[in-house]
């Protein structure tokens, strides 16, 4: 039993936290928040010169092969300097799924490109503002050609490639590999990508419509919904890292301020009511970063706990950090308030990737799902 | 990062399992089973007599106490030993509770202070249970504020004689040892003023009184002191230095390592699975399921923690005051976990008789017992100022009676 990062894990996380600290600092954020550019294309830069994402992509098809725990390291950083890359599309979503599914001709063509960043890739299944389900998919797919809308894609709007949860006239729900800019370069029409305001502008979410748009199928025929599910529980580990990382970085900040903001002469860190609402942050990211090594062991070793781990990770680092984000506004007080403080940047974050795979209701119904009976106990 | 045994623990475990099998009292294990919650179940079989024995039973084979030195009693075990222990005793730990502050308290306060005769001459028998301990702190004017105690030794000849009145005291009433904290200079800063000592509670003039708890129970105690007298050899760390022997103590207390710590999620678990409600079976209803998945995150959270600290200590870091969330999370959940179980049964689950409530009245047992989880060892607000001062670097509260003689600090009575 060893319950911590190996020290070669720990390294490379230094070394993204080391980047990003130089060249990640919120300012970035706050550029793609207001509008200049869909990401930052220089931070995705220095990531893809670094190799990151290609961690944990096999070196058979151009990766690094360092395996999953390092990843969910980086996703740590990832998260707490809310870097604004296509990063959880194109890695933890696209190219998982055609790493998990896809035949070997698709994985030599897409993987060594996602790994190098030259290919952006990302996943299409909100169809509506209902939580997506096998039944409410729409958008189909017959003689290989997809019709209908994807309300809302994260990063669609800078993706090259996209994988598509839709409806098969005959086989049930499956997944699909779109190429956008070829689809788009044979006839400009079939495919239309629409940028959409979010509680997080610098996602780069866009609503997609496909008009007769060529695609393959990625796996099997009528498994996609469980191929999707599959993708979700390994993407949900590394989100949850982001999410502690940010978790972190928001309660720093209400403990910086909260020592340095003085009032009825003395620190506002004194008051009770405070230390304690700060205490219960620390103890909320304490149990989400704890199960968040659990689920990274479950993701790294493929263990058939996955589905519980995942889960267990992504609610406790839901709230976590969402705890996090609303109480740093409040130790902030009316400069919490304000667009020109860092409070929202996390407060906008962490509601967006609450959502990301499916809302907090949806991750505990999957965590009781998973949850072996207690009468085997 | 690897959660699986390795060979070598494996091994272990092995041998673990086997000798638990050969020699646990299976006897009692179906009222173990339903035991917690402040009260050990052993039917009709004397609760204190089989807690004895089993301890006896383990210390003579080198089972009990596993991390302590040999020469102690112990196994000389390693932290991750000592967890798998735990993991495989399972239900029969739970005829432990009796010496948990002899243990896991006032050894390792001793193993820091006592000299090397008296901890083999106390040690051994602290391991095998033959002889309890209990942990002599809070007084009737000092709890939270522990460093506001009044109780008073004074020097005469080689011995000092006690006055005073401590209260609380977990197990007193069949404790034949206790480590008490006591004030031996009033006019000095309160945390100054204060020395440790061990002592025989069947001295003359210690008198012990149980107090009826608020579910019913007498775990804890009054004891009074009247001119008890305790040889110098019994003192604990310098005169005056009392503070930091009792920070040994307390910082044990809190360490809760093993992630054994109660939190009512099996229960409230087993009890969703059966019970229905007006929309069928309880844990398909979402405002169930909603609940059950925060609770298992919490208990996931705390074992996982645990398990890292584990980690740690075997790797030879120093557990610090972060291990104070794990009686701040399972308190209040405990408590939570009780008023919804309860709230499902309508007013059924008022019921406390052990034939007709469902799973014999554990829950209604944990309703009880949960407010004391929430004060003993440090409150839930304590342990807030502590993880907010110690982890997090907050400031210190302000506070009314720093640097003052203890003798001129206000006390409200
Ligand atoms: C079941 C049980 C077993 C026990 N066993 C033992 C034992 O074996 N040995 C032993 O020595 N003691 C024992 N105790 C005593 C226990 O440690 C004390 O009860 C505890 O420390 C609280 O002290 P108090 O009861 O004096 O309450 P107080 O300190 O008077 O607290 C009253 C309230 O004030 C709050 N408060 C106090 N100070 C602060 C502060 N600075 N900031 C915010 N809030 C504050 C508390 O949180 C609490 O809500 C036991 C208690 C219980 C319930």
């Amino acid at each position: 039993m060893d319950f911590d990062f190996s020290s070669e894990e720990k390294m490379v996380r230094d070394q993204v936290d080391r980047y990003l600290m130089n060249n990640c600092e919120n300012g970035v954020f706050r550029s793609v928040l207001e509008g200049e550019g869909a990401y930052s294309e220089d931070v995705w830069r220095g990531l893809v010169e670094m190799g990151v994402p290609g961690t944990a992509i096999s070196a058979e098809y151009g990766g690094v092969g360092a395996g999953y725990s390092t990843l969910c390291l980086v996703a740590e950083q990832l998260g707490a300097y809310l870097a604004p890359t296509p990063f959880s599309s194109s890695i933890y979503l696209a190219a998982e799924a055609i790493q998990l599914f896809g035949s070997e001709d698709q994985k030599q063509t897409w993987l060594p490109k996602l790994a190098a960043g030259e290919v952006i890739g990302t996943l299409a299944v909100t169809e509506s503002t209902q939580e997506s389900t096998e039944d409410n998919i729409q958008v189909s797919c017959s003689d290989g050609k997809l019709s209908g809308r994807k309300l809302i894609v994260p990063h669609a709007g800078i993706a090259d490639l996209c994988v598509v949860v839709a409806r098969d006239i005959n086989a049930g729900v499956n997944l699909y590999l779109v190429d956008l800019g070829d689809a788009i370069g044979a006839s400009p029409g079939s495919v239309s990508v629409t940028p959409i305001d979010t509680v997080d502008n610098t996602m780069n979410s866009c609503s997609v419509q496909f008009a007769n748009t060529p695609c393959e199928l990625l796996g099997a025929p009528g498994e996609g919904w469980h191929q999707l599910k599959v993708v979700y529980d390994r993407a949900a580990v590394l989100i949850a890292f982001e999410q502690i990382g940010g978790a972190r970085k928001a309660l720093d900040m209400a403990v910086d301020y909260a020592k340095g903001r003085f009032a009825f002469g003395r620190p506002i860190g004194s008051f009770q009511a405070l230390k304690h609402m700060m205490a219960d942050m620390y103890v909320a990211l304490k149990l989400a970063e704890s199960n968040c090594y659990y689920a990274a062991w479950a993701l790294s070793t493929d263990s058939a706990e996955l589905p519980l781990a995942a889960a267990t990770a992504r609610v406790s680092a839901t709230q976590a950090y969402q705890l996090c984000a609303r109480d740093n506004i409040q130790v902030h007080g009316g400069m919490g308030f304000t667009w020109e403080f860092d409070c929202h940047l996390y407060y906008r974050r962490s509601n967006y990737l609450t959502l990301m795979l499916g809302g907090l209701s949806t991750w505990e119904d999957k965590l009781i799902h998973a949850l072996p009976s207690g009468k085997a106990a | 990062m690897d959660f699986n045994d390795t060979e070598q623990e494996a091994t272990f475990r092995q041998q673990v399992k086997s000798w638990i099998g050969d020699n646990a009292p299976t006897y009692l294990r179906e009222e173990l089973e339903l035991s917690g919650f402040g009260s050990t179940r052993t039917g009709s079989y004397d609760p204190l007599a089989e807690a004895k024995k089993w301890q006896k039973k383990k210390a003579d084979a080198g089972w009990a106490c596993i991390q302590w030195p040999k020469e102690y009693g112990g196994r000389g075990a390693t932290p991750i030993e000592s967890v798998i222990w735990n993991q495989e005793e399972g239900v029969y730990n739970k005829l432990s509770g009796t010496f948990i502050i002899g243990q896991g308290m006032c050894a390792p306060t001793m193993m820091s202070y006592a000299s090397e005769a008296q901890l083999k001459r106390y040690m051994p028998t602290l391991a095998s249970g033959q002889e309890v301990w209990c942990q002599l702190f809070s007084e009737p004017q000092a709890g939270s504020d522990l460093a506001g105690l009044r109780t008073k030794a004074e020097k005469e000849g080689d011995d000092w004689v006690i006055n005073g009145q401590k209260i609380w005291t977990s197990g007193a009433q069949h404790s034949d040892y206790g480590i008490l904290i006591t004030r031996t200079d009033p006019e000095v800063p309160k945390h100054r003023g204060l020395t440790m000592f061990f002592l025989d509670m069947k001295s003359d003039g210690v008198d012990v009184r149980p107090i009826k708890q608020a579910n019913g129970d007498s775990g804890f105690n009054e004891v009074y002191f009247e001119n008890v007298r305790i040889p110098d050899a019994q003192r604990l760390g310098e005169v005056g230095e009392g503070w930091r022997v009792s920070l040994t103590t307390l910082m044990n207390e809190r360490m809760a390592i093993g992630g054994g710590i109660a939190t009512g999620f099996p229960e409230i678990q087993a009890l969703v699975e059966e019970l229905h409600v007006a929309t069928g079976t309880a844990i398909d209803n979402p405002a169930v399921k909603s609940k059950l998945a925060d609770w298992y995150a919490k208990s996931a959270g705390l074992r996982n923690t645990a398990s890292r600290a584990i980690s740690a200590l075997s790797k030879g870091e120093i557990p610090g005051p972060e291990n104070s969330i794990g009686k701040l999370v399972a308190g209040g959940m405990m408590q939570d976990i009780a008023k919804f179980s309860l709230d499902l049964q309508g007013l059924g689950g008022a019921i406390v008789d052990p034939e007709i409530a469902r799973g014999s009245a554990r829950i209604q047992a944990m309703l009880m017992r949960s407010p004391a989880v929430r004060i003993e060892g440090g409150t839930d607000q304590i342990l807030r100022n502590i993880l907010s001062e110690r982890v997090l670097g907050l400031p210190d509260d302000m506070r009314a009676d720093k640097g003052i003689g203890f003798n001129k600090i206000p006390s409200g009575s």
